[in-house]
């Protein structure tokens, strides 16, 4: 870093970039053994994640989505996965596409194991939610790529990286669709709760969680997706899977591999979400609202 | 009190400052001044048009908004200065609330709903269940119990509510604007329904309603709020007949009396009677006095209606030479029971000669109820709806002997204002009234 002796207000120079750098640097370097811990746990759970999904041959895995898909939804929707796995893996991307999954898989749940929680805070205390919607204001409006490169410094080339830029930028939905559903239930149930003497913390389990259920997936359907465009991103810093093919396909200017690899990750994309939306409908409080005599 | 400075602007109430002042300083009073008791197994209906503070008020009786200042008594408990673990133990045992908008679980089936309040008092399984079923069936929901709240109907709903109360076992039960999100017909056969429960049951309730012909037809006493502040407390009768201030007077110059006063309210001295049990020369002696034509015969301990003896029966019987009266006496007599309503006079009235008889459970003979009084306690409402529209027209402030309202009050009375929302209380009453008899 040049310090500049003068500052000459005509001519402005605030180092600030460099001063972040450095904090960040310092920051990774001191506590490098949370680092290192996180590091290891990461990709001990993606590797397992990983492993289970690409050891098996992929007909069993398509057989066992398109189960996921009839249980959960319908056999249309399991007719689809089946058409849509099978292409992809006819078009060689399995490995990748299963890769990719599996990041987004481990990404988007460590993402809803923080925004959840933080969003049921935020929807209990005013000056939480004040204090946190700045800082998902600045996390939604960065460009995704620019989460990268701290992710690089932080853990170097490779998959954990990935996942922790991953998690940052789908986070924010989480936080706000939680957020919001908590403070969307009907205020005279809550009351009822309170009036029966129930205790805060069973009110929310038992009446404002329910009732905020459909909305809060909803939430949680965004941040798998915000995972999945993301991942596909992390191929810049040296993950591997769809993202990576898409890249190389962009650098060797290869537009078989280019569309083949943008295909595999629109089919996994409304793969995920038809299961997801699918899911939120099983809700009781969705399912209770759809009996009829 | 809500807002900021919610201490300090206390302070300025208590210093006489106006709900308009304190405003100022952003807090608002929703609750000013409130004092009141209500008796064990007492329907206390506190009546208010929206922003009174009857909402606030009856949140502060079970801790839902806690009061800035003041003092809550349950059971000698000051809900208002307790911990909140001590105030969730009141909740659980002594207050269940019932609401306007049902506030049912609706991924709940109505058997869970009814147990609820079981379940947080941490009753097992099989004894919640009995429980909410028997309560269940006394709101008449027997059946529906593994329905979900999406498949009733909006009275069903709040039946559910009820049941949910009830199946609570406390000895209070607030009900916020119970039956208000009801349609009318609903509305009113919930409000018989819990007059009904209430008969057995001996709940002491605190029922908020806008809704003054609910609240004359539920209250045992009816408190009547204004800008936060208790202007009345009193029966139905009571209000109805000695409004404390001009703005009560205009408030309940809508009611529909006749379904709210009773023929004891309105009855007189019975004059015309004869000894049952004596001859007739007696009878005819006793008519003759007082110039009657036909008189009522009671007997003379006990005071019960026997029927009628006419003039020209007796005097044949003493020419007969009877020595009762028992072979003139028409049993056949219009009466009617003290407790009746107005409303249900008119057609007994209408048939009957004579004044109607109004009697008590033993059939003793309390009083009459003559077809001209009849007609006068109905001249009356038009005349309370007269004087009210004279007093606005003839001076902006209060006509002179009014009681006083308070510090505060007097500048915010607005004659035309208020009279505008009894006008529109009154075409809705009257709406509800003219259903109410299709």
């Amino acid at each position: 870093m040049i310090r500049t002796d003068s500052f000459d207000p005509l001519d402005p120079r605030i180092d600030l970039g460099d001063w972040i750098e450095d904090a960040i640097r310092w920051f990774v370097r001191t506590f490098s053994i949370i680092f290192d811990g996180l590091q290891a746990v990461l990709e001990g759970a993606f590797d397992a994640v990983d492993t289970v999904l690409e050891a098996p041959h992929f007909l069993i895995m398509i057989t066992l989505f398109a189960a996921l898909a009839w249980t959960v939804r319908s056999w249309k929707l399991a007719v689809f996965t089946v058409i849509g796995f099978y292409v992809i893996a006819s078009v060689d991307q399995w490995s990748e596409a299963m890769y990719t999954l599996a990041m987004v898989l481990v990404a988007a749940g460590i993402a809803v194991l923080i925004s959840v929680p933080v969003g049921i805070w935020a929807a209990k205390s005013t000056s939480v939610s004040n204090a946190v919607r700045p800082i998902l204001d600045f996390m939604q409006t960065m460009p995704p790529l620019v989460y990268l490169v701290p992710a690089i410094v932080a853990f170097g080339v490779g998959v954990t990286g990935g996942i922790v830029a991953t998690i940052v930028f789908a986070m924010p939905p989480g936080v706000r669709f939680t957020e919001l559903a908590i403070r969307q239930v009907d205020s005279e149930v809550v009351e009822a709760g309170q009036a029966f003497g129930s205790t805060p913390r069973r009110i929310l389990r038992q009446i404002q969680l329910p009732l905020a259920m459909p909305t809060i997936m909803a939430g949680i359907n965004q941040v798998i997706m915000l995972a999945l465009s993301m991942v596909v991103l992390t191929a810049f810093i040296g993950a591997h899977g769809l993202g990576r093919e898409v890249r190389s396909s962009l650098t060797r200017v290869d537009l078989a591999l280019g569309v083949e690899g943008g295909l595999a990750i629109v089919i996994l994309a409304i793969y995920l979400d038809r299961v997801v939306a699918a899911l939120a409908d099983r809700a009781p409080v969705v399912r209770a609202s759809r009996v009829r005599d | 009190m809500f807002g900021r400075r919610a201490e300090q602007a206390v302070r300025r109430l208590k210093e006489g400052a106006s709900r308009e002042e304190v405003a100022k300083l952003g807090a608002t009073a929703a609750v000013i001044d409130a004092s009141f008791e209500v008796q064990p197994g007492e329907i206390f209906v506190v009546m208010g048009l929206s922003g009174s503070g009857k909402s606030t008020l009856i949140r502060m009786l079970n801790g839902l908004w806690p009061a800035t200042d003041g003092h809550v008594f349950v059971d000698g408990i000051d809900i208002a200065n307790i911990s909140d673990s001590e105030l969730r133990r009141v909740r659980k045992q002594k207050i269940s609330m019932v609401f306007q908008h049902f506030a049912l679980l609706p991924h709940r089936t109505v058997l869970e709903n009814a147990a609820y309040a079981l379940d947080i008092q941490g009753v097992d399984k099989t004894e919640r269940r009995a429980k909410a079923g028997e309560a269940l069936e006394m709101v008449g929901l027997a059946g529906w119990e593994d329905k979900f709240p999406v498949q009733l109907s909006g009275g069903m709903k709040q039946r559910v509510g009820l049941a949910r109360a009830l199946a609570a076992g406390s000895d209070i039960m607030l009900m916020d604007e119970a039956f208000s999100a009801l349609d009318p017909l609903i509305k009113r056969e919930m409000q018989d329904q819990l007059v009904q429960l209430q008969s057995s049951l001996n709940k002491t309730i605190v029922f908020i309603t806008h809704d003054l012909n609910e609240a004359m037809r539920l209250g045992d006493r009816i408190a009547v709020m204004r800008d936060g502040r208790i202007v009345q407390i009193g029966t139905a009768e009571e209000v109805l007949n000695d409004p404390a201030n001009d703005y009560v007077a205009q408030f309940v110059a809508d009611v529909d009396r006749t379904r709210v006063l009773t023929a004891s309210s309105v009855m007189e001295p019975a004059q015309y009677t004869v000894n049952a049990n004596a001859g007739p020369r007696e009878a005819q002696h006793a008519m003759r006095e007082k110039q009657m034509t036909a008189a009522f015969a009671v007997g003379r301990r006990d005071n019960k209606l026997h029927g009628v003896v006419y003039d020209k029966e007796v005097v044949s019987a003493v020419k007969r030479g009877d020595t009762t009266l028992e072979s003139i006496i028409d049993a056949n007599v219009a009466s009617v029971h003290q407790d009746a309503y107005l409303v249900d006079l008119f057609a007994p009235a209408a048939e009957s000669q004579l004044p109607l008889a109004v009697i008590d459970d033993e059939k003793r003979l309390v009083g009459v109820v003559p077809r001209v009084t009849l007609l006068n306690a109905m001249a009356s409402i038009a005349d309370v709806v007269h004087s009210a529209e004279a007093a606005s027209v003839a001076s902006e402030s209060p006509p002179p002997g009014q009681p006083a309202d308070g510090p505060g009050t007097h500048d915010t009375v607005d004659p035309m204002g208020a009279r505008t929302v009894a006008e529109q209380l009154a075409v809705q009453d009257a709406a509800e009234v003219e259903r109410d008899q299709n």
